[in-house]
């Protein structure tokens, strides 16, 4: 799989808080969700991203409540993947559950601004930001979390291993 | 080569002779609980194409986020998730009058050592204390879980941490676990399993191992383990008739570090906004103004805290300028405080006290903070807007501190007002 998208460059510690606040955790419409993400400190973030964009962070994006609200509104939002030099680990699985690459890649941040655009091999672990000519290489997504992102998330990856949920 | 007890619990539920951290198993789930979000993982559950949970026994659902609801669309996401409880047959059901779900799950023995425990809620690695492997996941695990009752993990390694030396007075498990978060940092433990040794933990009362294992979460804890001793197997044995099987780190088990603290000469710890890891002796932040005070959650809002925190207020008032919130994390905590005059000190004080659950911990209601204004609590985290405004600003302490800070409306060292 490759993804090509333009980034999105975020700090270090980016809380579940300040992805998606507690107050809009009640709404299940999926366009409702979206257009809340980073509310509290980026009210327009919905209306600037175009899908395919790309989240770049430091250390520990999404640490926090295992709300899974803070990964859909990003996916509903239509973005493509999520680079950052360390994830937490219930946004990490998220992240992947929900079929939205999550991907590891220390230093990424220094190598990376804000509208660059990058290309993602997940299979091999290559990244290329378009933009600088840099490569990096991240350690590529095990096997079996690969197939859950191939299938779309853990429940078509459920459905698909298993036909007589089809 | 020796095994932790993350590793020791994972490979008993993979149906494993012995697992590797690092590599990703799929491990039969003991329990599975969720609160008010049940109503999400009930949507992604449909989409799985199985009508019948895997297991209603296994499944236990709290509400406690918004309790009772606040607005209409949170009554209507509760009044689903009854539904489903009932078309299900799941029993293990509580409603708005029971407490917050980590304190419930030890309450109801369902905090047992040695299962593998999931929740869709961060703070479930409080049931660790328990020597539980107990962790959060989200609403599609969930799922997933509610289905097959299989759920895939990476095996974490494994940070040993011991604690010595006494506590002085005034200082609590609270001040224990923000201190070694300060020191490891709010992504010191993310990916990885923690368990607890050491002279002061062992002296710690069950309630005050709670805080410890749930605490750890804010260091990034997949679980965070305390080897069950006498106090705890007490406790479960007079919770519950469930079999369980304790389960013990070998004596040349691996760690991938191993941290050594003496808290006996340790003071009250604040931890500062707007990072959980941004912590400071009280003698660096004293004299901090604060309007509003906060003492609960599923951290620190169980007997001995309300105890500890009345100590003060006993023959004191709320400053004039400050509101003090006090939420028991249960019913059965509420009800304990209430026969021991503990509730009436509070009111006398001038405290508001709320319903048994999660409260404005997480700035859905029931004392949400205005731009500009300050709050001093004793719960779990203290992210910008986290409870209410993004303008706002929250530190975290023990009962004890908040208690102070509620009386003196500034921040207050409480080793002053215990003397």
């Amino acid at each position: 799989m490759v993804l090509t998208g333009r980034v999105w460059k975020f700090g270090t510690n980016i809380n579940t808080d300040i992805i998606y606040p507690g107050k809009f955790l009640k709404i299940t419409d999926p366009t409702q969700m979206a257009s809340y993400a980073f509310a509290s400190i980026y009210p327009d973030f919905h209306k600037s991203v175009t899908p395919g964009d790309i989240i770049v962070a430091g250390r520990n994006f999404g640490c926090g409540s295992s709300r899974e609200q803070a990964v859909l509104c990003l996916k509903h939002l239509g973005i493509g993947a999520i680079v950052a030099e360390s994830i937490a680990r219930i946004y990490y699985r998220n992240a992947i559950n929900v079929g939205l690459p999550a991907i590891i890649c220390p230093n990424i941040t220094a190598h990376v601004n804000n509208g660059d655009i990058l290309e993602l091999h997940l299979e091999s672990g290559q990244l290329l930001n378009k933009s600088t000519g840099v490569k990096l290489q991240f350690t590529p997504l095990p096997p079996f979390i690969l197939n859950i992102i191939r299938s779309g998330g853990l429940i078509p990856y459920l459905r698909t291993c298993n036909p007589s949920r089809r | 080569m020796g095994k932790t007890i993350a590793e020791k619990i994972l490979a008993k539920k993979a149906g494993r002779k012995d697992v590797q951290p690092g590599e990703i198993v799929t491990c039969r789930v003991d329990l599975a609980m969720s609160h008010e979000n049940a109503r999400l993982v009930m949507r992604h559950f449909d989409k799985i194409g199985v009508d019948k949970v895997w297991d209603p026994d296994r499944i236990v659902i709290i509400f406690d986020h918004r309790v009772p609801a606040e607005s209409e669309i949170t009554a209507i996401g509760q009044k689903e998730i009854r539904e489903f409880v009932k078309s299900q047959g799941i029993k293990h059901f509580y409603d708005i009058n029971v407490g917050i779900c980590h304190q419930v799950l030890a309450e109801k023995g369902f905090s047992r050592p040695g299962i593998l425990l999931v929740g869709t809620d961060s703070h479930t690695t409080t049931a660790g204390a328990f020597g539980a492997f107990a962790t959060g996941v989200g609403a599609t695990d969930m799922a997933a879980v509610w289905a097959t009752g299989e759920l895939w993990l990476r095996v974490p390694e494994t940070i040993k941490i011991v604690v010595n030396g006494e506590l002085p007075t005034g200082v609590y498990a609270k001040d224990v676990i923000l201190h070694i978060i300060g020191k490891l940092g709010a992504d010191g433990a993310d990916y990885k399993a923690v368990e607890f040794y050491g002279e002061t933990i062992t002296r710690m009362s069950v309630a005050s191992r709670m805080v410890m294992s749930n605490l750890s979460m804010e260091m990034g804890a997949k679980a965070a383990i305390i080897p069950p001793d006498d106090k705890t197997l007490e406790y479960v044995q007079s919770r519950t008739s469930c079999d369980y099987e304790p389960i013990y780190a070998d004596d040349d088990a691996q760690y991938v570090e191993t941290y050594e603290f003496d808290v006996a000469n340790l003071s009250p710890q604040v931890a500062c906004p707007h990072s959980v890891d941004n912590v400071k002796p009280i003698e660096e932040v004293e004299g901090i103004k604060v309007d509003q005070a906060v003492i609960g959650s599923c951290t620190n809002g169980r007997l001995e805290d309300l105890i500890e925190a009345a100590k003060i207020l006993s023959t004191r008032h709320v400053h004039k300028d400050v509101r003090l919130i006090v939420i028991p994390a249960s019913w059965e905590v509420y009800r304990q405080a209430l026969k021991q005059g503990v509730i009436e000190t509070f009111i006398n004080a001038g405290a508001v006290i709320i319903n048994p659950g999660c409260g404005p911990c997480l700035g859905a209601h029931q004392g949400v903070l205005a731009p500009g204004e300050v709050a001093i609590a004793s719960t779990n985290r203290n992210f910008q807007g986290r409870m209410g405004s993004p303008d706002s600003f929250v530190y975290l302490a023990s009962p004890a501190t908040v208690a102070a800070s509620a009386v003196e409306g500034k921040i207050t060292d409480p080793r002053r007002l215990l003397r």
